[in-house]
């Protein structure tokens, strides 16, 4: 059966608000534009800081081009400005974060979703995600005052002696530097890495989980043979969320890390990170070269972690979409 | 190796034992990362409570810093700093966050939906500080000054993508059947959406903002070149204005033995602040489930 609205009972619509969409009456054609117009500001918002911090980096960009991502000279009095410490002490801080919280945090999705009594489920899971609610810069003076002398006086001088013959783990113990940087992202990236990954795991159809369960699996071969590989993709998307954060987290880091913009292999030696060197120079930097220098920091770190989100997001969201038993 | 070779192919009891024991390690590995996991937690608290307790008393809440040698003072500005930083945080970002999230919930099967939507994950991963270099190229190089404006509007910036998609899920999960109804007895939808929909999810939604508020005014970040910081009480909104968060960085990387523990006070106070407003946000929520 077919209806037709002009010969209905009901009121017509009047031909100016036919033609501008599908709304019945003025208040809700005016409640539908006025909603998207702000939601629309979120995008408006994303694409406007793209342009402003490009904007602002435009000089540097110029004046530097390529050669900015790989000199290591950076040198406010003779205004000469190449990042790659920078870039080098992010990267390798964030890869230290991702050896260390990877399998605590996956270990933890597993526990979460697939292992734990229910009753201890919901206090551990929140417990966990208390880890994300303490604000950055309290980790940063807690690292300050209990973990970087604790790295000095117990951990480092440990790590020389059993695995002293690799270069990593060679040099002065100071407490402040790479390794510092790298445990206190760790601890911040951890509870983001398990949440998403729990909510992957979620995601598992539980025929899966029963097939394998039927087949006389154990708990364990149940996850490794039913859940893991369905879950693979978006539990890749979990770790690379977590690098996104590491990249840009900026407090604890700066306090923890050492600032010192040399690149050394040594993961007790001091370094240097993007938003750190943002955090301490922006508001004394002087000359539009330096500020611009800086911005573009800020433009590369932006980039960056925008292009690792898109990512990221796309694989978590496949994971919701797939066939049953289907894998990418 | 499959499970159907491991299961069907050494059925023995030896292979049967063997599997139990690797279930039973990895298992004890996974509750040995979640332990490993929250040591830090335990550990921040402990340490800021120890350390902090001492400092908390009334002069920490009215009084100013002192200057450097003279022990005692407070950080008075620094805790209404952060409640002014916050304030214009949440009056910039929750309407507009919770109009957008309305739009995704009501009208967001579309193409611009899913864009906004994507967006706004995007931007709950923007680095806190770029949002920070944002806003000074945007409010502070135009205005010509640091100011408490321009860090609550940074701090708006990081709230709006968390309140939208809070008020998205939260709309989602009220029954249609109470627009329905509403729908029935010719009410517009749209007042069937801001009075019925929205009003029903109201509750969870204050709740996620309550958490999104805890975020910000923790964050330092943004705040170091907007809002920056002072020394002084500040008055209105277009003077720059100190914070706790900004407070605990500057005094826990000077060299004053008490500044430190002013940081600890302040870092006891935020901490709290935080904890409180996501402990009760967590029961609030269980409370309403239960009533269900």
């Amino acid at each position: 059966m077919t209806i037709r609205a002009d010969v209905s009972l009901v009121r017509p619509r009047p031909k100016l608000l036919r033609a501008f969409g599908r709304e019945a009456n003025f208040g809700d054609l005016a409640f539908r534009r006025i909603t998207a117009l702000v939601a629309g500001s979120v995008i408006v918002l994303l694409l406007w800081m793209a342009w402003e911090m490009g904007l602002a980096s435009k000089l540097s960009l110029a004046h530097f081009g390529l050669g900015f991502i790989t000199s290591t000279n950076w040198d406010p009095v003779r205004d000469q400005y190449g990042g790659l410490p920078f870039i080098y002490g992010t990267v390798v801080s964030s890869l230290v974060a991702l050896f260390i919280a990877v399998p605590i945090s996956i270990g933890i999705a597993i526990y979460l979703s697939e292992l734990a009594n229910p009753k201890l489920r919901t206090p551990m899971g929140f417990l966990v995600e208390l880890l994300a609610a303490v604000p950055s810069v309290v980790y940063g003076l807690w690292g300050i005052f209990a973990l970087a002398p604790w790295l000095r006086e117990t951990v480092e001088p440990l790590l020389e002696k059993t695995l002293g013959f690799l270069p990593i783990f060679q040099g002065p113990h100071q407490g402040f530097g790479m390794l510092a940087g790298g445990i206190i992202l760790a601890i911040m990236i951890t509870p983001t890495i398990s949440s998403v990954s729990r909510e992957v795991l979620r995601a598992v159809p539980a025929a899966l989980r029963e097939g394998a369960i039927g087949l006389g699996a154990t708990r364990w071969e149940v996850v490794r043979v039913a859940v893991l590989p369905y879950a693979k993709s978006g539990l890749v998307g979990a770790i690379i969320l977590g690098l996104g954060r590491a990249l840009g987290e900026t407090m604890a880091i700066t306090m923890l890390i050492g600032n010192r913009s040399e690149i050394s292999i040594s993961l007790f030696k001091p370094s240097y990170t993007m938003a750190s060197v943002i955090a301490n120079e922006f508001t004394e930097a002087t000359g539009e070269l330096y500020l611009s220098a800086l911005a573009e920091v800020g433009l590369l770190l932006f980039g960056v972690t925008v292009a690792l989100n898109i990512f990221a997001r796309l694989l978590v969201w496949r994971v919701g979409k797939l066939p049953e038993g289907g894998r990418l | 190796m499959s499970l159907a070779e491991s299961v069907a192919s050494r059925g023995t009891l030896s292979t049967y034992t063997h599997r139990k024991l690797v279930d039973r390690v990895v298992r004890g590995l996974c509750v040995l990362g979640t332990v490993i996991a929250i040591i830090p937690l335990f550990s921040v608290l402990w340490y800021v409570l120890v350390r902090g307790i001492g400092g908390i008393n009334l002069d920490f809440f009215t009084e100013l810093p002192k200057p450097v040698g003279e022990v005692g003072g407070g950080m008075g500005n620094a805790v209404l700093g952060t409640l002014k930083l916050v304030a214009l945080a949440g009056l910039f970002g929750i309407p507009p966050g919770v109009l957008a999230g309305v739009y995704l919930a009501e009208f967001g099967n579309t193409k611009f939906g899913s864009a906004v939507r994507f967006a706004a994950d995007v931007m709950s991963g923007v680095p806190s500080i770029t949002v920070g270099l944002f806003v000074y190229s945007l409010v502070v190089v135009t205005t010509k000054h640091f100011s408490a404006m321009a860090g609550g509007i940074a701090l708006a910036i990081l709230m709006l993508p968390m309140v939208t998609r809070t008020t998205e899920e939260l709309l989602k999960l009220v029954p249609e059947s109470l627009r329905e109804a509403a729908l029935g007895l010719g009410v517009p939808k749209w007042r069937a959406t801001l009075r019925i929909m929205l009003r029903t999810a109201l509750p969870g939604i204050a709740v996620g903002i309550m958490l999104s508020v805890a975020r910000v005014a923790g964050e330092t970040a943004p705040l170091l070149f907007t809002a920056f910081s002072n020394r002084f009480w500040s008055t209105g909104v277009n003077e720059p204005t100190a914070s706790l968060s900004v407070n605990i960085y500057t005094n826990a990387v000077s060299p004053y033995e008490d500044w430190h523990r002013q940081a600890w006070a302040a870092a006891l106070v935020l901490l709290l602040t935080v904890l409180v407003l996501n402990i009760s946000a967590r029961f609030l929520v269980r409370t309403r489930v239960r009533a269900r």
